[in-house]
């Protein structure tokens, strides 16, 4: 089996988020970069499913050289090598183009993951493109998948209140998130794991043309909440008596 | 030209998010006078979209769609943007929809753009405001296609009566039905009777504070008295104390209620970041130092587990009045 994992580079979760050059631009200084969270799902089931059945592991991203350090962090975890689109990804469209020009010249891999959001710009979207792109089926929000008879596979998917569980074939592009393998297993780098991904090949390619269809004009930060009101303990009817008349929620 | 709006089901019935597209749709339809048309599966009650200013339903009533395939309703809705010579489509962010956004932008060649919070704004290009970085920026983002994809926050714009006369149509476009083989359901676990956590008008969310599962009597029954649903931290569902789907944050669910309750949960930037776009949030915590307080609009010092049993008593007192 070959495995393809989309990762995306992204500011860590406790990163505070600026915006410079007259809020054009979000601000990269001080930021820790890390594998998005909702990859590291993805990542770990590829992992398991290496070990079990066996399999290539790939992991493609689409960036400039400055993810080179999450990219290696993902050989150190267990990728066997990986490849780098060296292209600025702009919009999610411009990114689900690079990621399905690489597919389509490789149509070896059986299963291509992803997460099923990259926390930076949410969008939720690349990989489902891709999949479109490259005429794959495709699940999303995935929380379960395993292996059946040959090509079949069971993938559980979220839905609204629940899940959904589907019975599909490979090849296929799946979107993943939190339930997809348990917290606990989770995987981070060993000494040995880093050792040995100095040593892993990291391929970087050109970046092809892809027409613009969003661009973001300007940012700015959401509205500061007032300040807040403190209600005594012993007074909750005041609580009660905001909640209905100032805030009028209830 | 037309508006159109991708109206899904909950129970059969018109959902909740599907009057919020309406209600979006309608209020961008008066400044530029298209029609507002929306498309349904097996809606049972199709007329109930007029309300919010539909002027037309195609409702699809071949009976082998009537459950959610991406890529079949998919197709259906790019048939329904070419009858209806729609230039703006407009989904919700549910588990469906965002699963099939990908796939109509790709079917109608369309710049898509996720977690919008505000109408398209009046300028001499279309640009919308859309929530990132998990709710910590907004990004003015401007579409450059001739057709528009609009994946719109929940609970962003509300929902907006405003009955105009429609039509229900019957809709059904030839479909490749074999999609559904290559994608056989083959289970569906579903909690009924209770609000679906990112519909909900109101939450009680609970977290660590709880010391443990057998608390949560309070916080369900709270959340009884008040019609909300249940959430939690992280921590307390890594924990098993509840189930995952309560998980709300940068790595769970992003809510967005009326008003979010928060009873022992510390306030940590990966849980705000999650519940931030709710419209009031109430926080009681026994630490002065929490940094929730810093983020929330009402807020109580105290043991939860004397505040809370005190607050059930005094609403349910209030809604015995009301
Ligand atoms: C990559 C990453 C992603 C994360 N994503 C999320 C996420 O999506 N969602 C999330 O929630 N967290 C997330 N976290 C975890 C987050 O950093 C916090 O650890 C977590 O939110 C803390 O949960 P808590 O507030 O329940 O627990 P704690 O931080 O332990 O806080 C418990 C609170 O309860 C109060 N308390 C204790 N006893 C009482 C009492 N008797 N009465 C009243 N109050 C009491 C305490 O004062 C304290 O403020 C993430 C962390 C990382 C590193």
């Amino acid at each position: 089996m070959k495995i393809l994992l989309l990762m995306s580079s992204v500011p860590d979760t406790t990163s505070k988020i600026n915006f410079t050059d007259g809020d054009t631009k979000f601000d990269e200084n001080g930021i820790q970069w890390v594998i998005n969270p909702h990859d590291e799902f993805a990542l770990t089931k590829a992992m398991q499913l290496k070990e079990k059945h066996g399999a290539e592991l790939v992991v493609l991203n689409v960036g400039t050289a400055k993810t080179e350090p999450v990219i290696r962090k993902v050989l150190a975890i267990g990728a066997d090598r990986a490849v780098r689109i060296d292209v600025e990804p702009t919009d999610s469209y411009f990114t689900a183009v690079q990621i399905a020009d690489y597919i389509n010249k490789h149509p070896e891999f059986d299963l291509i993951m992803a997460g099923k959001e990259s926390i930076d710009f949410n969008g939720g979207m690349v990989h489902g493109m891709a999949a479109e792109m490259t005429n794959k089926k495709f699940v999303n929000a995935v929380i379960g998948f395993e292996m059946k008879d040959g090509n079949t596979v069971e993938v559980s998917r979220e839905i609204e209140g629940g899940k959904e569980t589907i019975e599909t074939t490979l090849p296929l592009v799946i979107g993943g998130q939190k339930g997809l393998v348990k917290e606990e297993e989770l995987r981070i780098p060993n000494m040995r794991g880093i050792m040995m991904a100095r040593k892993k090949p990291l391929e970087v390619l050109p970046a092809v043309e892809a027409e613009v269809r969003t661009k973001i004009e300007k940012f700015e930060k959401p509205p500061v909440k007032g300040s807040i009101k403190m209600i005594d303990k012993d007074n909750l009817d005041e609580l009660i008596d905001l909640l209905h008349n100032e805030a009028k929620v209830i | 030209m037309s508006i159109l709006i991708y109206a899904e089901k909950q129970n059969g019935k018109v959902s909740k998010g599907a009057k919020e597209l309406a209600s979006y749709a309608r209020a961008y339809a008066d400044k530029t006078g298209d029609q507002v048309v929306a498309v349904g599966f097996s809606l049972e009650n199709p007329e109930e979209l007029f309300q919010y200013g539909v002027n037309k339903v195609l409702n699809v009533t071949n009976d082998k769609l009537k459950d959610f395939n991406a890529f079949a309703y998919s197709h259906v809705i790019k048939e329904a943007v070419d009858k209806e010579n729609s230039k703006m489509v407009l989904i919700s962010s549910s588990n469906d929809s965002i699963y099939a956004g990908p796939i109509i932008a790709q079917y109608i060649d369309a710049g898509y753009v996720s977690n919008v919070i505000s109408l398209p704004e009046d300028s001499d290009h279309f640009v919308v405001k859309r929530k990132v970085f998990t709710s910590k920026g907004i990004a003015y983002t401007a579409i450059l296609t001739d057709k528009k994809l609009l994946r719109i926050s929940k609970n962003s714009f509300g929902i907006a009566e405003k009955a105009v006369d429609g039509s229900v149509e019957e809709f059904n476009p030839p479909v490749d039905l074999s999609v559904y083989d290559e994608y056989k359901v083959v289970n569906v676990e579903k909690v009924t009777g209770k609000v679906p956590l990112t519909d909900a008008d109101i939450i009680v969310s609970a977290g660590r504070g709880l010391k443990g599962p057998e608390n949560w009597g309070m916080i369900e029954e709270l959340a009884d008295v008040l019609g909300a649903a249940t959430a939690c931290s992280k921590p307390v569902a890594d924990l098993g104390w509840r189930p995952h789907q309560e998980h709300v944050g940068q790595t769970g669910k992003q809510v967005a209620p009326n008003l979010y309750i928060a009873v022992g949960i510390s306030g940590a930037i990966q849980h705000l970041a999650g519940v931030n776009g709710s419209k009031y949030m109430v926080v009681i915590n026994n630490d002065p130092e929490a940094p929730f307080f810093k983020a929330a609009d009402y807020g109580i010092v105290g043991d939860a587990f004397e505040v809370v049993p005190k607050l059930i008593e005094k609403l349910k007192a209030y809604k015995a009045n009301q």
